[in-house]
């Protein structure tokens, strides 16, 4: 080890051989910047470190999550919308044999009532021609009774004319009938 | 050239640096410890963790300037030298290799510092220090990993050579690992430091040398050596961030390399 000798400046120096004080120096400069620099430094820097990486992952879930629940909410909406589209063709499905129903139950009502005043009609009628028909027979009788009497009551001269007239008056009372 | 030749001859002439400018005297006499350097290496390690304390005391997620500053010095010594050399468990040698990143850094630009200008690193026993205790660190961690007879053993006998191969191989692995590593990792920062204050030297006292000098021509080409010395220093600049770097970068491999199971 060299010492400090500076009085014999043109000495010369090996530069390769150390002063035993720079060696001493050196390492407790250097062990006393250690010291600092791994107590006081290096944990806050990390401690940054590591909140700054929580932050940044804590962002990406967070967002993952939003997005997760934006899949939800869009699964859920087209299942209620296909749904909700189901039970409106049912609905109308339903509306529609029903509809069906009524209209079949209308058809058949109308066709009895209609069955019924034809058949109301009918009977109607029948009863005035049997109506007509008394009457008729009642009209007849009277107006033969008239014609006989008037008949009788003319001079009986031609007695085969008479009965001519009779014979045909009945004829055609039975053709009428 | 002849003309300046015979300058040289005839003044007090021109007394080139060497080593013994390098041999500062102490600062106070009754100190006889207490030189340039050893101030330096003392304020760099005031300078440093105050930096630090500093930018690291409010460390917080959104960085302010200051600690985006020391972050970023320190992201780059954990990340691209420890993690991407080291890889796992590169956590324990963080505050080692950031500490020593810093500390080389600071004192080899100290040497181009106004009023400082002086490299610590160009005392050599800073560079041993430095060396020792890297040495230390990656012996031990290996011994630590592996036991020390294995440890020696795979030094030694590197395995899957063929046998014959050893008689070679042997003494130049124990060599490399117990001698060339500590000594050229001393010596390269060292001879860089030392080599590039010299060159500033040059130039810088040769500018000055000529501009007193009586000659016409010497005055006039003065600012040459002082535009190359200002040149120079940014060139130095460099080396001596590239020297820092590498001390480091050194370290963690070596330290990479007593932790991987087979080199």
């Amino acid at each position: 080890m060299r010492s400090f000798n500076f009085a014999a400046e043109a000495e010369k120096v090996n530069p390769l051989i150390p002063h035993t004080a720079e060696l001493v120096v050196g390492a407790i400069a250097f062990t006393l910047l250690f010291l600092v620099l791994r107590k006081a430094v290096v944990p806050m820097f990390e401690k940054a470190f590591t909140a700054r990486t929580e932050a940044i992952e804590g962002g990406i879930e967070r967002a993952e999550k939003a997005q997760l629940e934006a899949q939800r909410a869009l699964v859920q909406y087209n299942e209620q919308l296909s749904s909700a589209q189901g039970e409106a063709s049912k609905l109308r499905e339903e509306a529609r044999i029903q509809g069906a129903t009524i209209l079949e139950e209308l058809r058949t009502k109308a066709q009895e009532e209609a069955a019924r005043i034809t058949a109301t009609a009918h009977a109607s009628i029948e009863a005035e021609r049997q109506q007509a028909i008394t009457s008729l027979r009642n009209e007849v009788g009277a107006l033969a009774v008239e014609l006989a009497s008037k008949i009788v009551g003319e001079a009986l001269d031609d007695q085969a004319r008479q009965s001519r007239i009779v014979e045909r008056f009945i004829e055609d009372l039975e053709k009428s009938k | 050239m002849r003309a300046l030749a015979n300058l040289h001859a005839a003044g007090a002439g021109f007394v080139p640096p060497s080593t013994n400018d390098f041999n500062l005297p102490p600062i106070s006499d009754s100190v006889a410890w207490l030189t340039k350097p050893v101030l330096l290496v003392f304020l760099s390690v005031i300078v440093v963790s105050t930096f630090f304390v500093l930018s690291s005391r409010k460390a917080a997620v959104v960085p302010s300037r200051l600690q985006f500053a020391g972050e970023s010095v320190y992201a780059f010594v954990r990340n691209d030298l420890a993690r991407d050399v080291i890889g796992h468990d590169f956590m324990r040698f963080v505050p080692y290799l950031f500490t020593l990143f810093t500390f080389v850094l600071t004192n080899n630009i100290f040497g181009i510092v106004p009023l400082l200008q002086f490299p610590a690193m160009s005392h050599v026993g800073f560079p041993y220090v430095l060396a020792i205790f890297s040495f230390l660190v990656f012996h031990y961690v290996g011994i630590r990993k592996q036991g020390l007879g294995k440890y020696l053993k795979e030094i030694a006998f590197m395995p899957g050579v063929p046998l014959p191969v050893y008689i070679l191989l042997t003494p130049i692995e124990l060599a490399t690992f117990f001698i060339v590593r500590p000594l050229t990792l001393s010596l390269r920062l060292f001879a860089n430091m030392f080599a590039g204050h010299l060159l500033l030297l040059v130039f810088i006292m040769g500018g000055d040398y000529m501009m007193h000098d009586s000659h016409l021509i010497m005055k006039l080409f003065s600012p040459f050596s002082f535009a190359f010395g200002i040149a120079l220093t940014f060139f130095e600049f460099m080396v001596q961030c590239l020297q820092a770097y590498i001390f480091t970068l050194l370290t963690a491999l070596y330290i990479a390399g007593a932790l991987a199971d087979e080199h």
